[in-house]
């Protein structure tokens, strides 16, 4: 304990302060709170065990009167990476862009580019749209090309007592509470699932995955 | 879930059905909205809390816009300081967490913020004998996460600082697709 509060005079994660950050939630100045700020990402063998689900999380901490009125932006790209090769460079992407009321998702694609910048791969043979769930209904999936898809608020789905976990880093607690307090209990988020056969993204082995927002 | 809709795109179908022949199965055809542009990146995320954790604040926004292959380079040595000043037991010599990598090793790994899944079998994020084959929505990630920093190499050292006692979700995850909870 006494060793942890070394942190306090080198000041690695007394950053924290008052933002609650935490899977990725508000996790860097230039998009903390902003509409392509990720707040998780999740991916994990389907209910079909030959298919894989990829779940984005995107603008954080939305109380249930804040959900209704939380859209996607039509400006900002959701687009999940996944490198089967082992360099860590995407093979093939699956791309979500919102457009009037809709979600629609290119890949899995071969990107003609890779990195920072991407253009929307409308060419792809896969891919499919869904109608954004709006908040209060029943969740809206389109099954299409071998994929599922939806996007709208759900719960987030991410735990963690960040509370505690700030008081510990501030020097206002020696350690964890033996009952936790869920932060993040009672927020939602904006979520994209998409899920797809493991045939067109690798078949076997393991692949990479990462999440990223890009903006026009 | 007994009430989902699955939607038929019946649109999409009759275009489809129109345009569609064997040497040419774009999905998307017709009058669909302008996708026109580049977009540039502003986020990313492999596993949870590696930018929140190990990256200082004037180096968070960098991290977000450096590619996952460049990572380790720019960010090992950051990272490695920095779980040394959070858990200073990793200088002490042969010191290494239960997964038995150092403190170089570990951050090596976590340095490079790609979630690694395999598609061979169970998804997670560590559950006692699978480790880092994917991240399941009930994954206790941030425990996980606080053994590997303060735990030790039998998961036993600092009690108080490598359990956070939240253990699961404030709502049931479904079993079907969408998985995740009816939001609040």
């Amino acid at each position: 304990m006494k060793n942890f509060k070394r942190i306090l005079g080198i000041g690695v994660v007394a950053v924290a302060g008052f933002f609650i950050i935490a899977a990725d939630h508000i996790d860097a100045p230039a998009v903390k709170g902003g509409n392509s700020d990720i707040t998780d990402f999740y991916a994990f063998q389907g209910e079909d065990t030959n298919d894989l689900v990829l779940v984005a999380n995107v603008q954080g901490l939305l109380s249930p009167a804040a959900t209704g009125s939380a859209v996607f932006d039509e400006n900002v790209l959701i687009e999940f990476n996944i490198d089967n090769t082992g360099d860590n460079v995407e093979d093939l992407v699956i791309q979500a862009i919102p457009r009037d009321g809709k979600m629609y998702f290119f890949g899995p694609v071969a990107p003609s580019q890779t990195g920072l910048n991407s253009v929307i791969e409308t060419s792809s043979t896969y891919g499919g749209d869904v109608e954004i769930t709006p908040y209060g209904s029943e969740p809206i999936i389109t099954s299409t090309s071998g994929m599922a898809l939806f996007a709208g608020p759900r719960d987030d789905p991410f735990f963690f007592d960040f509370g505690q976990y700030t008081a510990i880093i501030e020097g206002n607690a020696t350690g964890f509470n033996a009952t936790g307090n869920d932060t993040f209990k009672g927020t939602n988020v904006l979520s994209i699932v998409v899920e797809v056969q493991k045939s067109m993204i690798g078949g076997s082995g393991t692949i990479n995955t990462w999440v990223e927002s890009k903006r026009k | 879930m007994k009430t989902i809709k699955i939607f038929a795109l019946l649109l999409l179908t009759s275009i489809l059905a129109l345009n569609c022949s064997n040497s040419d199965e774009t999905v998307i055809v017709g009058n669909q909205p302008d996708f026109s542009g580049t977009y540039k990146q502003e986020d990313q995320m492999g596993r949870p809390a590696i930018n929140t954790v190990f990256v200082n604040e004037a180096s968070k926004d960098m991290f977000n816009v450096t590619i996952p292959s460049n990572q380790n380079a720019s960010f090992q040595s950051m990272f490695q300081t920095n779980l040394e000043a959070l858990s200073p037991a990793f200088t002490n010599p042969g010191d290494m967490n239960a997964l038995g990598q150092t403190s170089e090793a570990f951050t090596g790994l976590l340095a490079t913020d790609v979630l690694n899944v395999s598609l061979d079998g169970k998804t997670t994020f560590y559950d006692g004998t699978n480790v880092l084959t994917g991240r399941g929505l009930a994954d206790d990630v941030i425990t996980v996460e606080l053994l590997l920093i303060f735990g030790g190499e039998d998961f036993k050292e600092n009690p108080t600082l490598s359990d956070d006692n939240v253990d699961a979700n404030d709502k049931e995850f479904l079993t079907s697709f969408p998985y995740l909870a009816a939001p609040w």
